[in-house]
């Protein structure tokens, strides 16, 4: 039998003045996978991520969080504090890398000792602790957004294009990094991106948004090789999807 | 040249002798702005911050109201301190008026507008997707306007060091407000004016070289409480 799910949503549905720009039927998201939802600009990728971290209240529908139906998109604290976001652009503090990967421990009323240090030599950049946070590259500012995620343990991890304008080597060391989390906490991944190459590496089920609508979900395997509607097909293999 | 030179010995000259009037009018000089800037502060940072964190309705009307602020004319801020003090008043009943307290409440509502307006500009200024971050990151609302208030102290500090500036080089409101009584109200500003009128043009630069050593030392002991925030 399967574990209830981490995110049931019914009838989901967002709008900005009075546009429709999310409006999904049904998804369910299992705990402990890595889902991929893929999509060109302006699909309702990012605003879906900001429904599932209840940065915002859906114009309709409902989500269900771990079993609990969330009202509005206003989670209680101790809930909300199970998921959290990594943004395609990281906005890091006014501080040390240190201080910026011990900001959610800090929020919590937690002291961050050995975590933050051991979180930092796993992201690769232990010996840099104590720079100012903005000194550093693209590639290694999103790492410490990253192990700042990563370190308050999370249920539920939400990446928006993380690796989007990053060279290979931090791509590929982000991507090791999120996989070896999932596989050794079992925390649920729900990666949003238009590089199917990358939800094609890390996601165990993948699905494609399009104008706001989910058209297809399915096991990765099937989803990249032998999707079921021609326009996952398309976007699969490249072709440009409206 | 010959002026400012013999100025700049005189306020030596001043300071290593120990003048006992000089430090008096120093004493109060830091005493009546420090006061005001403590009090402008204690109230313009949090509001500032409140007014840069919410966005309502009246925000136009507000943000003009607060730069009209930051530009009153001193003197004009004297005279309606004066009206309100004066026996016939509504405040007359204070006695305050040609007292340090006069001179304070002036500086004051000179102080406010501008701690307020520049802590509501740097709060505004900070990275809209920092709140959303943080908020992501599990922050209670009162988290959330803390990391944003950590985030404009750079600003926050100069909002404080210009209204410093401006209130402890006044001399308008000061003028009208405290009568500039020796021993009483004098204040650097004010003995510039009056040595200035009496032809004692050493004795003023000497003053006004005090006045500025005096801003600019206040001036780097918050920049590097800056540096450290």
């Amino acid at each position: 039998m399967n574990p209830p799910p981490i995110y049931q949503l019914d009838a989901l549905r967002q709008t900005y003045a009075g546009r429709t720009v999310l409006d999904i039927d049904r998804l369910e998201v299992r705990p402990g996978e890595i889902l991929g939802l893929v999509g060109p600009s302006g699909a309702g990728k990012s605003t879906l991520l900001r429904l599932l971290n209840f940065l915002e209240a859906p114009a309709g529908g409902t989500i269900t969080f771990a079993g609990q139906p969330i009202p509005a998109g206003q989670a209680p604290l101790e809930l909300r504090r199970q998921v959290t976001t990594v943004f395609q652009r990281p906005v890091l503090q006014q501080a040390t890398v240190q201080a910026n990967v011990g900001y959610g421990l800090r929020l919590r009323g937690q002291t961050p000792d050995g975590q933050v240090d051991r979180m930092l030599a796993r992201v690769g950049l232990a010996d840099f602790a104590r720079q100012p946070a903005r000194s550093l590259s693209g590639g290694e500012m999103q790492r410490v957004a990253l192990a700042r995620a990563l370190v308050i343990r999370p249920a539920v991890l939400l990446l928006d294009e993380p690796t989007a304008n990053l060279d290979p080597y931090n791509v590929g060391l982000i991507e090791e990094i999120i996989r070896g989390h999932n596989a050794e906490h079992g925390t649920t991944v729900i990666l949003v991106t238009h590089n199917v190459f990358q939800a094609r590496r890390l996601a165990h089920r993948a699905g494609l948004l399009l104008g706001g609508k989910l058209i297809e979900l399915a096991a990765a395997e099937t989803f990249f090789t032998t999707p079921a509607d021609p326009r996952t097909a398309a976007f699969v293999r490249g072709e440009m999807v409206y | 040249m010959q002026d400012v030179v013999r100025g700049l010995a005189e306020a030596l000259r001043l300071i290593a002798t120990g003048d006992g009037e000089l430090f008096e009018i120093i004493a109060l000089s830091l005493r009546v702005s420090g006061i005001a800037l403590l009090i402008s502060t204690a109230t313009g940072v949090p509001v500032g911050v409140a007014l840069g964190l919410t966005r309502s309705r009246l925000h136009g009307l507000i943000t003009a109201l607060l730069y009209t602020g930051m530009g009153l004319p001193p003197v004009v801020v004297g005279l309606f301190v004066y009206l309100m003090l004066s026996r016939s008043g509504p405040f007359g009943l204070l006695g305050w008026l040609f007292t340090p307290s006069a001179m304070i409440t002036a500086q004051t509502i000179i102080a406010l507008p501008l701690v307020m307006g520049l802590t509501m500009t740097a709060v505004r200024a900070v990275d809209p997707a920092l709140r959303v971050q943080v908020r992501s990151l599990g922050a209670t609302a009162l988290q959330e306007a803390w990391a944003v208030i950590v985030e404009a102290r750079i600003g926050v500090v100069a909002a404080i060091v210009a209204a410093f500036g401006g209130i402890i080089s006044e001399v308008g409101a000061v003028m009208l407000v405290g009568g500039n009584i020796l021993g009483k109200t004098r204040v650097l500003t004010t003995a510039i004016v009056l040595n200035t009128r009496q032809g004692e043009f050493t004795l003023a630069i000497a003053l006004g070289i005090i006045l500025l050593a005096l801003a600019f030392a206040a001036n780097l002991a918050l920049l590097r409480l800056q540096g450290k925030a």
